[in-house]
């Protein structure tokens, strides 16, 4: 499943479509603790938190996860919403908790892959 | 003479909105030169740590990296308090990082671990009140 696909597929509200929409997503990763996130988020991966700040778009760009997924009503402040679109990362959110939201993305990327 | 590029960067304080750009400036700039993804990845990790680290606890500081064809060097420098335990501040989730940091997603307790994790060579010089040196080597 594309960035693309998982934006259109009406799951959750896309925020901001980055610069990479075709980019397949590679894992679903759940962590709030940046400094975790920094050394175990995998590369391409759908990162689902409920830490929605500046130094969260940074982590996702340093750590080329492929979109952001703000869980539990979580948004960006005006600040990180115009970094979110200056670095041209991909953000959604949903008022799912984490669980749940990376649960369907989990699905997804399964369907996707019992099709090949 | 072996060609080396020399990029230097200024860490403001207590800035956690900018916190991140130098690490950000130089992924961008190994990408361009074409180094490896894997090895942009290490530095982009251990250098994002370290800055993080000096915005944190030591008041901002200067990074200086050196890249030459076979491995690319970082040199964190701050003026900072020193680190008292060095053992014990290499170990995966031991942190000193106040409340306010912590709300902000920091303070894990894995910033060291991880900076040594994604390097191949790594060497703290740290004397109390006076500052501390990172020094991090990437081999391409």
């Amino acid at each position: 499943m594309t960035v693309r696909e998982l934006a259109d597929s009406g799951l959750f509200e896309v925020v901001n479509l980055g610069d990479q929409p075709d980019r397949e997503i590679t894992k679903v990763f759940c962590c709030d603790l940046l400094s975790i996130a920094m050394g175990r988020a995998p590369e391409g991966g759908a990162w689902v938190t409920v830490m929605a700040n500046m130094n969260t778009l940074a982590v996702a760009s340093l750590t080329d996860t492929a979109c952001v997924i703000l869980a539990e009503g979580c948004s960006l402040d005006e600040n990180a919403a115009v970094k979110a679109k200056e670095q041209e990362i991909t953000v959604m959110r949903t008022e799912q908790p984490v669980f749940e939201a990376a649960l369907q993305i989990e699905n997804r990327l399964r369907g996707y892959a019992s099709q090949l | 003479m072996e060609e080396v590029l020399t990029l230097k960067y200024h860490i403001s304080p207590d800035d956690f909105t900018r916190a991140g750009e130098a690490s950000s400036d130089v992924k961008g700039k190994l990408k361009q030169m074409g180094v490896s993804p894997e090895a942009v990845r290490k530095v982009a990790i251990a250098m994002y740590e370290g800055e993080i680290n000096m915005v944190i606890h030591a008041n901002g500081g200067e990074i200086t990296v050196n890249i030459t064809p076979y491995e690319i060097e970082m040199i964190l420098a701050d003026v900072g308090p020193g680190i008292p335990d060095i053992d014990l501040a290499m170990t995966a989730g031991y942190s000193t990082a106040p409340d306010e940091i912590r709300s902000l997603g920091f303070g894990a307790g894995m910033g060291l671990p991880n900076m040594k994790k994604y390097t191949d060579e790594m060497k703290i010089d740290t004397t109390l009140g006076v500052g501390t040196t990172i020094r991090m080597i990437v081999k391409l």
